[in-house]
């Protein structure tokens, strides 16, 4: 994206850090529990209150994810990474410092191919990935002279994924960000849910003039916690940028914070006022080591990710990539979407799934794990309309039903008598009955006043109770109106 | 009969001989904590504690069900989380601090049936070498009481507690030479364990990748009866090593015939003490009368080791001690601020060693300085590792002094006058603690004026057998005889 200024054209430059939240049982240093929503306090070890003599000990759980994660992200696994610990003081860090990983990290460069609105796709390359623990809450809110503190969080295993500065616009991210959830999702490796912080995202950007290799001093926006705000944040922000260098000035190098009200970034930290982190390596764990088997296993374990199964749809379904996209986007979507399609043409079943199933889910606030219509229930109704056992109107009716009932739409048409009339006696039967009972129509429909056939093909079809085959109908009410 | 001059063996002996029974020995321990409390050695007495354990050790040897420590009165240096006891690392930080866990060692030793007699003093957080860091003052050497010397530290009050038979045997910790040095001034037998023998857990931790737990006791077999009890794999410490532990007492009374004694060179500075050169010469005798080979070795490195671990430690300490803070446990100095309050905390909580050591690991590990010191000590400290593993190709194991001097007086003014001087104490120790090897420290002779000096034996990692059957040797020979 070119952002047009006073002296000339600049282009963006931006990278994003991004902490996933390791889905685990336990946290990734001690054994207490990562689960969410209980009361203050409840999920803390003495490990993870920073009690004297207490030692971390990794869970081998959070590095097999890690592990997930970097072979999704198509990156390099390193079989040898280090914990190093990072220093500072904080209230909600209690050891005074965060077991992490520095020079050594336990996944390498990777890419993310990421899909962009005008239909092309993009390959953002990974820098690093690194596996570490999350600090506790501090909640300032409470008291007006107390600040408490959460520990549930401490200890919580995260990954840090950190992209190159591939990002040339703020849509680049956004798609990263919708790609790389989707990614974690499939892997069950993360949540990826930015509005409750399982998922948070640190944006660097700076700006340079179109067609300059220079990099120009960049500004970190720490924890914008939205696609929408990453995107604007780094909007806002470069053109922050532009409006500094053309008005003579220079950029500060600093740590910002993006507030979602004004759509404006505010500074945070001064660079000399940044912290010394004093990283040195955690004399208290040995460094990682992993094998090849090991690394084997949990690559031949991996389920398909959403590029290959969009690419598989697209191949052997018979969806556009428009449909694959969206279906594919998620991993239960796209395993609902497969299991109706068995034996069924996808392309009708995918217009079914994305036209009235997502507009029930969505009118019940339900999620495709617990929507009332199964999957073969949905491939059997879209079966039936398709051989002309009902017709498209009453596929409509017999959905409706499904979604109360939950219940088998063969049996619902059984029951309620809604197989399509394809009887040519039958349907012949009820197009006399009506052509006998209105003569005046009849007369001028002959008399020229031809559009009355829509009418009639109406009343037949509502005399059959919407039943009769309306191709037959037509064809039929042709030749008798003739 | 004072049944408390018994070594930890004999009075396991007794115990299952029933000559008396593990309350009277408890009894009689306490008696003598209680008569000798100018010594200081313990911070914290647990009477109550003592004489439960022992009675439930009475009643394992009524039922003939005795463990391996049964009914041993033991002190405990306060640097061992104890469940339910206050546990302080003699700092002002946490003098109130009881926890709510029990380190491994000395869950291993009452699990093994040993009784607690209470905790013991030591130099505030392990830093310091007389345990005059100590918050809860220093401790007075049985040696020569009158003279008020140190008893040497950073275990000083299990050294003197042990030598003064105010328990049967002590824990301690060995961080650069806190076993070895204490157990030299007071006449005693300490050893340091190779690195990961022995579990972390629990223990407050100084320095992560230097410090060991380990056994201070009146003999070579009782610290080989203790050290078996403390060692072995932990999943709640990483850095303890998976390794089967041998029973060490196996190894006493083997014979050394053709064993291999290296003798560094490095360690017989110009002006090294005559005296302690003496006793060195001493122990070389007995060994080469033994049917040991002496061998003159080299550690090269020797002279950097001092700086190496005086730049390593107090980085680790650094960090390890960030977590007294003054918001979850310990004292709180309130401020306006969140970081006034740190600094208050902090400020009143530590002693001067303790914040020198604190500022030192700090400025270390800072951007721009992190090259110039602390990696090239982890680059210097793998030369000395180095330098170790090239010298056991030549022998099996390694004699030296285990301090410079003998014990010095409490408030040493030439001492004092330079916190150099006292890390100068460590010069014999610390490259042991650098290579992760276990050492022994054992008395052999006094000095002019009566003070205990001990030698130091060295062996390869998890080689401590070695180091038993060589010190038992030495013990036997050298008849040393324990304050009395």
């Amino acid at each position: 994206m070119i952002l047009q200024g006073k002296t000339g054209n600049w282009e963006i430059i931006c990278g994003l850090e991004i902490h996933c939240q390791i889905i685990s049982k336990s946290k990734i240093f001690s054994s207490a529990s990562t689960e969410f929503g209980v009361d203050a306090n409840q999920n803390v070890s003495f490990v993870d209150a920073g009690m004297p003599g207490q030692l971390p000990v990794l869970n081998e759980e959070c590095v097999r994810q890690a592990v997930k994660t970097g072979l999704g992200l198509r990156a390099e696994i390193n079989k040898y990474s280090e914990f190093s610990r990072k220093n500072y003081f904080y209230a909600d860090l209690p050891q005074g410092y965060q077991i992490t990983q520095f020079v050594h990290p336990i996944v390498g460069e990777g890419v993310v191919t990421v899909d962009l609105d005008d239909g092309t796709t993009k390959d953002i390359r990974i820098e690093r990935m690194h596996i570490e623990q999350d600090a506790g809450k501090s909640i300032h809110d409470m008291s007006p002279s107390k600040s408490f503190i959460d520990l549930n969080r401490a200890g919580v295993g995260l990954m840090e994924i950190v992209t190159k500065p591939d990002f040339s616009a703020p849509e680049e991210a956004g798609a990263f960000l919708k790609k790389l959830r989707s990614i974690l999702r499939y892997l069950g490796t993360c949540d990826g849910n930015m509005n409750e912080g399982s998922m948070r995202c640190d944006v660097n950007v700076s700006v340079r003039p179109e067609g300059s290799h220079e990099l120009r001093t960049r500004c970190e926006m720490k924890n914008v916690n939205s696609v929408k705000f990453v995107m604007q944040a780094i909007e806002s922000e470069a053109k922050r940028h532009i409006e500094v260098y053309e008005s003579g000035g220079t950029v500060e190098q600093e740590t910002r914070q993006f507030d979602p009200v004004s759509g404006q970034t505010k500074v945070m930290r001064k660079k000399e006022f940044a912290h010394d982190y004093r990283y040195f390596p955690e004399p208290d764990l040995p460094p990682l080591v992993l094998n090849d088997e090991y690394i084997e296993k949990i690559r031949c374990d991996l389920p398909e990710l959403p590029d290959a199964k969009k690419e598989r749809f697209i191949k052997t379904m018979g969806l556009t990539k428009y449909d694959a996209a969206i279906i594919c986007e998620n991993r239960e979507v796209a395993e609902f979407f497969e299991k109706a399609a068995a034996g069924h043409d996808g392309k009708k079943v995918a217009n079914w799934l994305m036209g009235d199933f997502f507009a029930m889910l969505n009118r019940k606030n339900l999620s495709v794990e617990n929507s009332p219509v199964s999957a073969e229930n949905l491939g059997l109704l879209v079966e039936l309309i398709e051989s002309n056992v009902i017709s498209g109107k009453v596929g409509k009716e017999v959905f409706e039903i499904m979604s109360e009932t939950g219940e088998n739409p063969q049996k619902i048409v059984e029951e309620k008598g809604l197989k399509q009339v394809s009887d040519l006696g039958a349907i012949e039967a009820i197009i006399d009955k009506v052509i006998a009972a209105n003569p005046d129509n009849l007369n001028a429909y002959r008399n020229g006043k031809t559009a009355l056939k829509g009418w009639f093909v109406g009343q037949v079809l509502k005399e059959s109770r919407g039943k009769a085959n309306p191709q037959l109908v037509n064809k039929i009410l042709d030749e008798k109106l003739a | 009969m004072d049944i408390t001059k018994l070594t930890l063996s004999e009075t396991l002996q007794a115990l299952k001989t029933k000559q008396f029974s593990a309350v009277e020995l408890t009894s009689a321990y306490l008696q003598k904590m209680d008569d000798n409390r100018d010594l200081n050695a313990y911070v914290l007495e647990t009477p109550e504690t003592a004489l439960a354990q022992a009675k439930q050790a009475d009643i394992r040897y009524a039922q003939g069900t005795p463990r391996a420590l049964e009914g041993i009165p033991l002190g405990i240096k306060d640097i061992f989380c104890t469940k339910g006891i206050r546990t302080t690392s003699c700092s002002k930080i946490i003098s109130n601090f009881i926890p709510q866990y029990e380190s491994t060692v000395t869950a291993k030793l009452f699990n093994d049936g040993a009784v607690c007699l209470g905790k013991l003093n030591m130099d505030e957080f392990a830093m310091g070498g007389s345990n005059e860091t100590s918050f809860f003052g220093p401790v007075v050497n049985p040696w020569q009481k009158e003279r008020r010397l140190v008893a040497g530290g950073s275990s000083g009050g299990s050294a003197a507690a042990v030598a003064a038979n105010l328990c049967a045997a002590a824990t301690g910790t060995d961080t650069g030479g806190s076993i070895r040095q204490p157990a030299a001034f007071c006449g005693i037998t300490g050893i340091k364990p190779t690195y990961g023998r022995c579990s972390r857990y629990g223990i407050m931790a100084f320095a992560s990748s230097l410090d060991q737990a380990g056994p201070i006791a009146k003999s070579v077999e009782d610290c080989a009866i203790l050290l078996k009890s403390m060692s072995g794999y932990d999943d709640k410490d990483s850095t303890s090593v998976n390794k089967e532990v041998p029973d060490f007492r196996t190894s006493l009374g083997q014979s050394i015939k053709g064993l291999k004694v290296g003798i560094p060179q490095e360690y017989r500075p110009q002006g090294l003490n005559e005296e302690i050169a003496a006793q060195w010469d001493k122990g070389i005798e007995i060994l080469r009368n033994a049917g040991a080979e002496i061998v003159n070795i080299s550690l090269p490195h020797t002279k950097y080791a001092l700086a190496t671990y005086y730049i390593i430690a107090p980085a680790e300490a650094s960090s390890n001690l960030a977590r007294y803070d003054g918001l979850r446990y310990g004292i709180r100095v309130d401020g306006t601020h969140l970081d006034d309050m740190y600094i208050n905390s902090r400020t009143e909580g530590f002693g001067r060693e303790v914040k020198r050591r604190i500022m030192i690991g700090t400025y270390v590990l800072s951007a721009g300085y992190y090259d110039a010191y602390y990696r090239k000590a982890q680059k210097v400290r793998r030369l000395i590792r180095d330098d170790f593993i090239k010298a056991f190709e030549k022998c099996d194991v390694i004699l030296t002094p285990t301090a410079p001097t003998p014990a010095f007086a409490i408030g040493d003014k030439e001492v004092l006058k330079n916190p150099i001087n006292m890390w100068l104490n460590d010069v014999f120790t610390v490259s042991v603690n650098l290579a992760g090897l276990p050492a022994m420290s054992l008395p052999v002779g006094l000095s002019h004026d009566g003070l205990p000096l001990g030698l130091q034996l060295i062996a390869p990692a998890f080689d401590e057998q070695t180091i038993f059957k060589t010190a038992a040797v030495l013990e036997k020979e050298a008849k040393f005889e324990r304050l009395k």
